[in-house]
């Protein structure tokens, strides 16, 4: 199955954010979280993310910061700020009521709950 | 070669790529760690590098993508802008189109500009100073309106306020010699130069980011029309001179033909600079704010000591006639200019310097000094009653004020956060400045349609 192109740009704050929560990271395991968390369905052109960080670091949702990695190499870091959790947070409800949302008209489709006229 | 050198190698021809170059070092971050991911699973260095690259995507793609977040970068080269133009097209776009499209508009807005004069006949000052704005602003407006190939609504919008203007101010009864005509005059230019951003954006005049574009662009004309007027004004002079040396005066032609038909040209020959060439201005603005950002600031504080001085003599500044308060109008306009200008040339991820602080100074100063006219002007008003000039420099002063208020606010909760947010601040900061804009438009207007009817014409 291939994702579509608007439902992974629409997803990929709420992801990036999401990952950040459960503390620092930089792009490359963001990437590889990604694949990880959809079993290598949700597919992200690797320059894509960098613009998307940046913006987040624009509008102050996340921290960035120069570190290193174990083999010495520079790295930037980021990281979750008060603001990004308050953004997750209202992605969180937004996606929620989406998601209900569509369970509930598939359910009522092939199930009893058919309104009339359906 | 070695993986350093083929890294090496793609730096080199990533950083060609103005809108990425500057996140370079990122990106070789990650091609690094993806390389290294690829060996583990058993790739030869060789083939890691290759699908790691080919993985960062397509550098076309990915240099948009980059531009579309940093549109301060973008300004030096135009990727968005034939981002979904047949790639055949932008080509021949370049390769010159561009410079003939200018000069076909610079040739029209100078013949637009003699128009008052001959169809009004030579010695019409009034038909001329009615009709200067929309005529001399008319040839950018459409030379945007064509090269960004704007919608139909858009050349709608940007051509009825032109068409207004020239309506407005023929059909108006101005009393000869009053100043409502020279200040709706003015003011037209004010109006009608951001219709010509209106086209620039193409139409996307909500978007902050298109905002802020065409101000950069404004101080980027300006700073070309400047260098463009002084070639101009040496060129005028050697014809004077040379033309003189062989007995004839040539001084008519030049007040009559070379400046008038030579500045109407410049506005457009100076716009099509500043998008051809982009990456020569660029490194000369952020230094013109930076070297007049200090002198400005020591200005400002040497006009306050004078004022608290001339205050402490029993002085005081009400007896200031008129063209002293207009200059310090004219002082608080290039502190609002310098500050716009440098906002938009600065990038927006840095954290907060010693340039900014500095620029602090300026506003809190600016500030003072605002104060200061604006008590002045209003025991004028106060003292002799309102008159058209008053009332029009009244206004100014107070959208200054708010402006450099609000700046100064937003500025000083960006430099001394307690939570470090600085980023989101600086945006906040921006965001006041494209917001202002409508204002300035709103204001404008009412000088150009309401004041003379309201001062009776004079």
């Amino acid at each position: 199955m291939r994702i579509g192109k608007d439902l992974v740009a629409a997803a990929a704050t709420p992801m990036v954010l999401g990952i950040l929560s459960d503390g620092e990271s930089y792009g490359y395991a963001i990437l590889q979280r990604i694949a990880d968390l959809s079993d290598g369905q949700l597919e992200w052109s690797d320059g894509m993310l960098y613009p998307l960080l940046h913006r987040l670091e624009r509008l102050g949702q996340v921290e960035a910061s120069w570190g290193s990695s174990p083999a010495g190499r520079p790295r930037k870091h980021y990281r979750l700020s008060p603001a990004g959790s308050a953004a997750l947070a209202e992605h969180r409800r937004q996606w929620s009521v989406v998601n209900d949302a569509l369970q509930r008209s598939w359910t009522s489709r092939n199930g009893s709950f058919a309104p009339a006229g359906a | 070669m070695g993986l350093d050198g083929r890294i090496a190698e793609w730096r080199g021809f990533v950083q060609q790529r103005d809108a990425i170059a500057a996140d370079v070092d990122e990106l070789e971050a990650h091609l690094r760690d993806q390389i290294e991911g690829l060996e583990a699973s058993g790739l030869s260095p060789d083939e890691a590098f290759l699908i790691a690259v080919g993985r960062l995507g397509q550098l076309d793609a990915l240099s948009r993508e980059f531009a579309r977040e940093h549109s301060e970068r973008l300004w030096k080269q135009l990727v968005l802008d034939g981002g979904d133009e047949d790639p055949r097209s932008r080509q021949l776009w370049r390769r010159g189109h561009g410079l003939w499209l200018a000069v076909l508009f610079a040739v029209a807005g100078a013949v637009l500009v003699k128009l008052p004069w001959l169809i009004a006949g030579q010695d019409s000052l009034q038909a001329l100073v009615r009709n200067v704005a929309p005529l001399l602003l008319l040839a950018p407006a459409g030379y945007f309106l064509r090269c960004r190939r704007a919608p139909v609504r858009t050349t709608i919008s940007v051509l009825v306020p032109f068409a207004a203007a020239l309506v407005l101010l023929n059909a108006y009864p101005f009393a000869a010699g009053g100043a409502t005509v020279v200040l709706a005059a003015g003011h037209a230019v004010v109006v009608l130069w951001l219709c010509v951003g209106l086209a620039y954006v193409r139409g996307d005049w909500r978007s902050d980011r298109a905002r802020m574009d065409f101000i950069r662009f404004t101080g980027e004309w300006f700073v070309y029309l400047v260098l463009l007027g002084l070639g101009g004004g040496v060129l005028a002079a050697v014809t004077a001179s040379v033309f003189h040396a062989v007995g004839l005066d040539a001084t008519g032609f030049i007040t009559d033909w070379l400046l008038p038909c030579g500045a109407a040209g410049a506005v457009v020959i100076a716009a099509w600079l500043v998008e051809a060439k982009q990456a020569v201005i660029e490194n000369i603005a952020p230094v013109l704010t930076r070297v007049f950002t200090p002198l400005f600031t020591l200005l400002l504080l040497a006009l306050i000591v004078a004022a608290a001085v001339q205050i402490a003599a029993g002085g005081g500044l009400v007896d200031a006639d008129r063209t002293v308060l207009i200059t310090f109008d004219a002082v608080l306009i290039v502190v609002v200019g310098l500050l716009l200008y440098s906002l938009s040339a600065r990038e927006g991820n840095a954290p907060p310097g010693w340039f900014d602080r500095m620029q602090f100074i300026l506003v809190a100063s600016a500030i003072v000094v605002d104060a200061v006219v604006l008590v002045a002007m209003l025991s004028r008003i106060g003292a002799f009653g309102a008159s058209p000039n008053k009332v029009a420099s009244l206004g100014l002063n107070v959208i200054l004020l708010v402006n450099l208020v609000g700046s100064a606010w937003l500025q000083a909760r960006w430099l001394w956060a307690r939570t470090p947010r600085p980023v989101a601040g600086f945006a906040r900061i921006e965001r006041w400045q494209t917001g202002l804009v409508p204002v300035y438009l709103a204001w404008a207007a009412i000088v150009v349609v309401a004041f003379p009817p309201v001062f009776g014409w004079v």
